[in-house]
């Protein structure tokens, strides 16, 4: 089982870029799980979405506690620290920023640490920051969790006409900015 | 077919899959998406229906009420203290003997505010005389609200069917929504015989002295007992049509030698069985999972806890000052037994505490407490609390 958190902030799309990764591993055939955790239900606060998925049936409904994988959807989380911690060792973080780690003065022992400017490339492809089309496809080729074409899949689905057209083509334009297989899948998934 | 679909839209499209003619209900977290999404097939014309928009959960319940007392098939939803603003009229829907069915997407009661899950809400309806059936996952969800038409159909006797907030009614999974025409031959047209007619006026809800009162609330009483048989039937013919079945009043899982159990109710299940897989060295466990709360099943209860020693019992509810809610039940309906296990009584993951994978080796642990805990709180964290109330 492969556990992922997605930290974002109200009105960001937290929860939707959560199903979407489930929806994803559900077209690819596996099992998965996606839920949000509740604070306070304001924009901009600070919020947390969970995935997990697996090849058997998915029964804990337990919080995400070591999370393999976390997208951050806001680098302004990343002041609060809480971002890098609680992490597996050998974990991997995906941070929407234009700047590189080094530039944003993140390292930690045994996490692996990656960017890529998701809200400025949807803000170009799709006419408006929303970054969680480009940081699922991110993830998806680093890790190489799920195939790219099962995202497309939840694309097709989600979206209809130019902005479906639109999505596809963030989503492959945003996997060629990371390396592909660089965070190969961990877990029993 | 199998679709990766939120928990509160699922159930939202088994409700419509019944086909009811009245819905009416008040949005308050964790319940609203159920209901906006059954408006929303109502607005696209999927689903013919009347939906009655109230100000309050008193009217929607006042609503479904009168709706189910014409002879439609009602259906309303709510949380917390929209269940609580519902009491009067919940009492009195089953005090009527009217079936209907009420989603509570579980949620704490304030104060303090809390939006989040734990099951004080309808636990706190627990004597209003409705049938409480416990989901344990989102596909029990889906099933239990199609058996739960069938059910109170056949009993004439409300249905609450709980599901924990959040946890479930948040939370995106595959599941299977039937096909229609299997709804339809599980579920035929139903016809209230005691359906208010203009044509042949009569009043409902009058006055009872005291020459009646005790045999009316008598056979309420022996209905909601009877009503064991129905729920059982529902599970065991739901399974023949569908392959699926939610556990019938109680069942458990686990190896036949176990001797000691953890009882739970609503989704924790899930939690425990695969904490119990992840612990291995702490010895055979039965999970045993409380599906009806009521009718309370004593009978199937201490079947299922024969040859037991320690019975834990965890629970997502708090009666201040008592001894537990379900655990008390527990003891109860088990001290007829020839040699009843030792009861432990916890209660966990109140307002929406995580439930961790932890909290199963803790409570293996806590059940070699002599003599036995008779309740706690298993999950409070001291430190937080003033000195005098620790």
């Amino acid at each position: 089982m492969t556990e992922i958190r997605i930290d974002g902030r109200g009105g960001q799309g937290n929860v939707v870029a959560a199903y979407m990764l489930a929806r994803a591993a559900f077209e690819a055939g596996r099992f998965a799980q996606a839920f949000p955790t509740f604070g306070p239900e304001r924009r901009g606060a600070p919020v947390a979405s969970f995935v997990r998925i697996s090849d058997r049936p998915v029964r804990r409904r337990c919080l995400v506690r070591e999370p393999h994988y976390v997208i951050v959807q806001d680098r302004g989380l990343l002041h609060d620290g809480g971002a890098l911690q609680g992490l597996r060792p050998g974990a991997g973080v995906l941070v929407n920023s234009p700047r590189t780690p080094g530039e944003l003065g993140l390292s930690a022992p045994e996490v692996n640490i990656a960017t890529i400017p998701a809200s400025a490339m949807a803000a170009e492809i799709l006419g408006e920051p929303i970054p969680n089309t480009a940081l699922l496809a991110a993830l998806l080729t680093l890790t190489e969790l799920l195939p790219l074409d099962a995202l497309e899949a939840v694309i097709v689905r989600r979206f209809a006409g130019e902005e479906q057209r639109r999505n596809v083509a963030l989503m492959r334009a945003a996997a060629l900015r990371v390396i592909a297989g660089a965070w190969k899948e961990r877990g029993d998934a | 077919m199998l679709e990766a679909i939120e928990g509160s839209a699922a159930v939202a499209r088994a409700v419509a899959l019944c086909r009811p003619q009245v819905i009416a209900a008040y949005p308050i977290t964790p319940q609203t998406h159920i209901v906006e999404n059954l408006a929303r097939f109502i607005a696209d014309g999927a689903l013919r229906c009347e939906l009655v928009s109230v100000e309050s959960e008193f009217s929607a319940a006042s609503v479904v009420l009168g709706a189910a007392a014409s002879g439609s098939r009602a259906y309303t939803a709510s949380s917390a203290q929209g269940i609580l603003l519902m009491t009067e009229v919940l009492y009195n829907i089953a005090g009527l003997r009217i079936p209907l069915v009420l989603t509570c997407a579980n949620r704490a009661v304030g104060a303090p505010v809390s939006a989040w899950n734990d099951q004080q809400d309808s636990m706190a309806m627990r004597d209003a005389g409705w049938i409480q059936l416990y989901c344990a996952d989102n596909q029990e969800a889906i099933d239990t609200t199609i058996q739960a038409y069938r059910i109170a159909e056949r009993t004439e006797l409300p249905v609450m069917v709980c599901m924990d907030g959040f946890t479930l009614t948040h939370t995106l999974e595959p599941l299977e929504i039937p096909a229609q025409e299997q709804v339809d031959a599980f579920l035929p047209p139903y016809r209230f015989e005691r359906a208010l007619d203009p044509m042949h006026p009569r009043s409902i809800g009058t006055v009872v002295p005291p020459e009646y009162y005790t045999e009316a609330r008598y056979a309420h009483h022996r209905a909601l007992l009877r009503a064991q048989d129905e729920i059982v039937a529902a599970d065991a013919d739901f399974e023949a049509a569908f392959g699926r079945r939610c556990g019938g009043l109680v069942s458990v899982d686990g190896p036949s030698d176990a001797r000691i159990a953890i009882l739970s109710i609503g989704s924790v299940i899930g939690t425990l069985l695969d904490a119990r897989d992840e612990y291995p060295e702490l010895g055979p466990v039965k999970l045993i999972k409380l599906r009806s709360m009521r009718p309370f099943p004593a009978d199937a209860l201490q079947k299922a806890c024969a040859g037991l020693s320690d019975l834990i019992v965890l629970e997502r509810a708090l009666s201040p000052g008592g001894i537990g809610i379900v655990s008390a039940e527990v003891r109860a309906a088990l001290s007829e037994m020839q040699s009843p296990p030792r009861v432990h009584g916890f209660a966990a993951g109140l307002g929406g505490r995580d439930m961790p994978l932890e909290l199963y080796p803790h409570l293996i642990a806590a059940a070699k407490a002599r003599p036995p805990v008779r309740f706690s709180i298993v999950d409070v964290d001291p430190s937080k609390v003033a000195e005098e109330d620790r």
